[in-house]
């Protein structure tokens, strides 16, 4: 994600000018790989909110009173932290998503059908193992360290549909690597297909049922719900927002389970994007990704970087169907396909092949299906069950206006 | 051909040689017809091993026209063949036993489907995963029409007679033609992976939309669907229905469904029938070699002088008008329509069709229908009953017959594994990853044995989640890898798509050796 950073070091390293001060701190590690990453997400959730926000308002102009007694305007300042909180958290998962798509296009420049059966794999093997712990007794769950809990799911999810992810490539991929483009496309809408299907059956044998519900209930500290109350004392220069809200104080919860996510999500996000730009095997990947050829040339295993790739992908997919199943409680087989195609929009939307437009891709669809969520309820013609709808309309216009997405490049089909 | 055959000495190969003479061909199809015919007839209905036996016996049956197709008699005689095994045998089984007309009206209805996605996909070469959006089209377009649920339809009186059932069929064809270039249109400049994704999220749009436009105005009566759609008189037919009746000797309980069952089969026959004139005629037309010339290389096609707007939305368009009129015909078969019926998994149905039987050919392509809707309609839903008959019974899988397939399918593997193990090891490349499925057969043989020992294990065990039947998913995600790794071309390879791919293959091996180095 701080791939710039790197080419001005290397323009100073050439120049042979000593580097001192901010140009020294800016090829400091820190600030290569915490700070400025940071920046990027904080920058991103902060942009998209705020042009959400304005264009919720601009509607709130135009339906003043959607419903009777209903006043858009109000709603939207009381709902405003809720979802944004929401979105951003389920835009994480989306974005650990789309990393899996956009790592696994940039090498192998086809889209992985299957990844989102990766997620939720992911989300299955979570509960199996929360269930496991859970079955050796009354109060077990409770008397982990929930961080040490949480840690362990998301592992076990990672090693679990990262593996698959590998076994998946190898079988499935691999042999049809050089062929038409379509046909590893379409062993991948097989794959898909088979690993919901033996997922199933797994499920069936085991518990007789599909509907797999995290015992989060067992765990008081997935329970509580930490709660920031603001009053026109304790934060003065938010007047404006007490009046559109029409209220004294403004009440903001927050869900563990959201707040896990996020910050799970960013302490991955930003080893991940140490690992693609600050080691050896990362350059290895996007050596690969930029020329298969001449990497191999250069004494690359071509293969073994595939291979690698798949399993952060897949890794990534898993941790994300822990965090995901952690916060919505039941999962099922089929859970995978909406967030999937929605992860797949927003790597389309950031700009497929781009780690960091896969980031922003992934917030930017979350906010706005929170957004999308909270206010299509007073539009009674509409209501929420259009949202799949209009993700997919805005999958649809960006493919029609800027194909390459927001950050990608623009690249010339190779003819 | 006959250089092959008769060069050899093999005894096999000697007879089927002899098969080559038609007048000889011709008697052997004959009594194949009537052989397939006289066993699926003579099946005893009550016996415990029934569906297992009808599963077996009822493909080769319904498979016959592909074989009459291969055998090397005159032109005409192969199509009278197929009529009167398509005209006169069908419905008679059907006569005996109405769940084999069911199953071949769905294989035709899926057929067609088939050729119409075979359009989109083979001859233009545009994967389009949305394609059951165009059947759900023609479907509800009957259905709103029809359905005396109470939609804005029925309440504002808009509502058509049962006969104009025919007259609709064409509405189907425009609405779903229609919807095609509407979805083609935004796609146009999407090529690949992307219009695959797009595609596919269109036809989510067509569900979920359908799916919520119960409220405010109820148009399609949400996800509870339109049920009591009318089915156009059937009532001509009885006199026949009885006649056979009389002919056969079998007593027939309800003469009213039966009757329909036969229109629907003879209206689903004439419409693959028109499809197939329609799609043979398009390949070989202009249209059709421009479509050829987009799905080869779509920027050599616009040099060329291709008008690739209208080429494309062409495409869309003729691939979607046959579901809709398709979707009309399932639309009174079912009597009932609802979103569940248009999900993803019909669309990548449909697509297996396509693959399984071979892009581009129509034969293929027909065959590919006719193979998956009998995996999917016929052998999984027989396996099923035949778990709960055998359940029912009481009956045991003995445990050496379990231990014996365990070592069998193990032994064959671990055989596999270790073969490829050797080449890899003898070629210096990666060998680990064989090392995988030799652990995964020890292992399971290992369970099996050590799970199930010597005891027989009851049927009545078997969990009811693991009912073929519900297994669909598996069946198709096994067949596209498979197809795939093994014979991307399909069971009966269109030529030119075969020298595409058998060049593909040949660089991707030249591609190998070259970088067999790192």
């Amino acid at each position: 994600m701080a791939t710039d950073t790197t080419s001005t070091s290397l323009e100073s390293a050439a120049q042979g000018v000593s580097v001192t001060g901010w140009e020294a701190f800016k090829n400091s590690w820190f600030y290569k790989f915490t700070l400025f990453p940071l920046g990027q997400i904080f920058g991103f959730i902060l942009g998209v909110s705020v042009i959400l926000t304005v264009l919720a308002l601009l509607l709130a102009v135009v339906f003043p009173e959607p419903r009777e007694n209903i006043n858009l305007t109000q709603q939207i300042a009381r709902q405003l932290p809720d979802m944004i909180i929401g979105g951003v958290s389920i835009g994480f998962v989306y974005a650990m998503i789309a990393l899996g798509y956009t790592l696994v296009y940039g090498v192998l420049k086809f889209i992985n059908f299957a990844h989102s059966e990766f997620f939720m794999v992911g989300s299955v093997v979570g509960f199996e193992v929360m269930q496991r712990i859970g079955a050796a007794g009354e109060g077990v769950l409770e008397a982990w360290n929930p961080i040490l809990l949480i840690v362990a799911l998301v592992l076990s999810g990672m090693v679990i549909s990262g593996t698959l992810a590998v076994i998946v490539e190898r079988v499935a991929y691999r042999p049809l690597r050089g062929a038409p483009r379509l046909v590893p496309l379409i062993s991948a809408i097989g794959v898909s297909f088979l690993l919901i299907d033996v997922v199933r059956g797994f499920a069936a044998i085991t518990r007789n049922d599909f509907n797999l519900t995290y015992p989060v209930s067992q765990v008081s500290f997935f329970q509580q719900r930490p709660e920031i109350t603001l009053t026109p004392e304790n934060a003065p220069l938010l007047q404006f927002w007490f009046t559109a809200a029409n209220r004294d104080e403004i009440d903001i919860g927050l869900r563990m389970t959201s707040l896990i996510i996020i910050v799970a999500a960013i302490l991955m996000l930003l080893i991940l994007n140490w690992f693609v730009n600050g080691t050896k095997q990362g350059r290895g990947i996007r050596a690969v990704s930029q020329d298969m050829a001449t990497a191999g040339l250069m004494g690359i295993n071509a293969n073994l970087m595939i291979s690698l790739t798949f399993f952060l992908g897949g890794a990534f997919g898993g941790a994300a169907g822990v965090l995901y199943g952690l916060n919505v409680g039941t999962v099922t087989p089929f859970v995978g396909f909406i967030p999937g195609l929605t992860a797949f929009t927003a790597a389309v939307l950031g700009g497929i092949g781009n780690m960091t437009g896969a980031l922003l891709g992934g917030l930017a669809l979350g906010l706005i299906e929170t957004f999308l969520n909270g206010i299509l309820v007073y539009f009674p013609a509409f209501g929420q069950r259009y949202t799949p709808v209009f993700t997919f309309s805005v999958l649809i216009l960006v493919l029609l206006f800027r194909p390459s997405g927001l950050l990608g490049a623009k690249v010339d089909e190779k003819v | 051909m006959t250089a092959r055959t008769s060069s050899t000495s093999n005894p096999l190969a000697q007879m089927l040689g002899f098969l080559k003479q038609p007048m000889v061909a011709l008697v052997a199809i004959i009594a194949y017809l009537l052989l397939s015919l006289g066993l699926l007839i003579g099946l005893d209905r009550g016996s415990t091993v029934f569906p297992l036996l009808s599963m077996i016996f009822f493909p080769p049956f319904v498979l016959a026209p592909f074989l009459i197709l291969a055998s090397p008699l005159d032109g005409k005689i192969k199509l009278a063949l197929i009529a009167i095994q398509l005209i006169i045998l069908l419905p008679l089984l059907g006569i005996f036993d109405s769940t084999y007309l069911e199953l071949a009206i769905q294989i035709c209805i899926f057929a067609g489907l088939a050729l119409g996605l075979n359009i989109v996909v083979g001859f233009a070469g545009l994967l389009d995963l949305g394609y059951i959006a165009f059947f759900a089209v023609g479907a509800y377009t009957w259905a709103m029409f029809t359905s005396p649920i109470d939609t804005i339809f029925t309440i504002n009186n808009w509502t058509v007679s049962a006969n104009a059932f025919y007259g609709f069929v064409f509405l189907g064809v425009f609405f779903a033609g229609v919807a095609g270039i509407l979805l083609g249109l935004p796609v146009l400049r999407l090529r690949g992976d992307y219009l695959a994704i797009v595609t596919l999220g269109f036809g989510e749009i067509i569900r979920i939309v359908a799916n919520n436009l119960g409220s405010p105005v109820n148009i399609t009566n949400g996800s509870q669907g339109l049920d009591t759609v009318s089915r156009p008189s059937a009532d001509f037919l009885h006199p026949f229905v009885i006649g056979m009746e009389q002919i056969t000797g079998r007593p027939i309980a309800n003469v009213e469904p039966l009757a329909y069952q036969i229109l629907f089969y003879f209206i689903a026959i004439l419409m693959i029938v028109v499809i197939i004139v329609v799609a043979r005629n398009l390949e070989n037309s202009p249209i059709g070699r421009a479509w050829t010339a987009i799905r080869e290389d779509e920027t050599a096609a616009i040099a060329m002088g291709v008008p690739l707007t209208r080429m494309k939305l062409m495409a869309f368009a003729s691939g979607a008008a046959f579901a809709g009129a398709l979707g009309v015909l399932y639309g009174a078969k079912q009597t009932f329509v609802s979103p569940e019926s248009f999900s993803l998994i019909q669309s990548i149905s449909i697509l297996a069709m396509v693959i399984v039987g071979g892009l581009g050919g129509i034969r293929g392509v027909l065959l590919g229908a006719v193979v998956v809707t009998l995996l999917n309609l016929q052998v999984l839903k027989n396996l099923s009953l035949q778990i709960n008959a055998w359940k029912n019974v009481d009956a045991v899988i003995p445990g050496w017959f379990i231990i014996a397939a365990a070592v069998v399918v193990g032994g064959l593997l671990l055989y596999w594994a270790y073969r490829q193990l050797r080449a890899a090891l003898k070629r210096r490349e990666g060998w680990f990853s064989y090392l995988v499925p030799a652990v995964a057969a020890l292992l399971g043989v290992y369970i099996a044995i050590s799970s199930f020992g010597a005891q027989d294990f009851p049927i009545a065990n078997w969990p009811s989640q693991l009912e073929p039947a519900r297994y669909e998913r598996l069946v198709f995600g096994v067949l596209l890898v498979i197809m795939m790794i093994f014979r991307p071309s399909g069971l009966l390879p269109e030529p030119r798509r075969k020298m595409e791919l058998a060049a593909s293959k040949r660089e991707q091996e030249q591609n190998k050796a070259a970088g067999a180095g790192d």
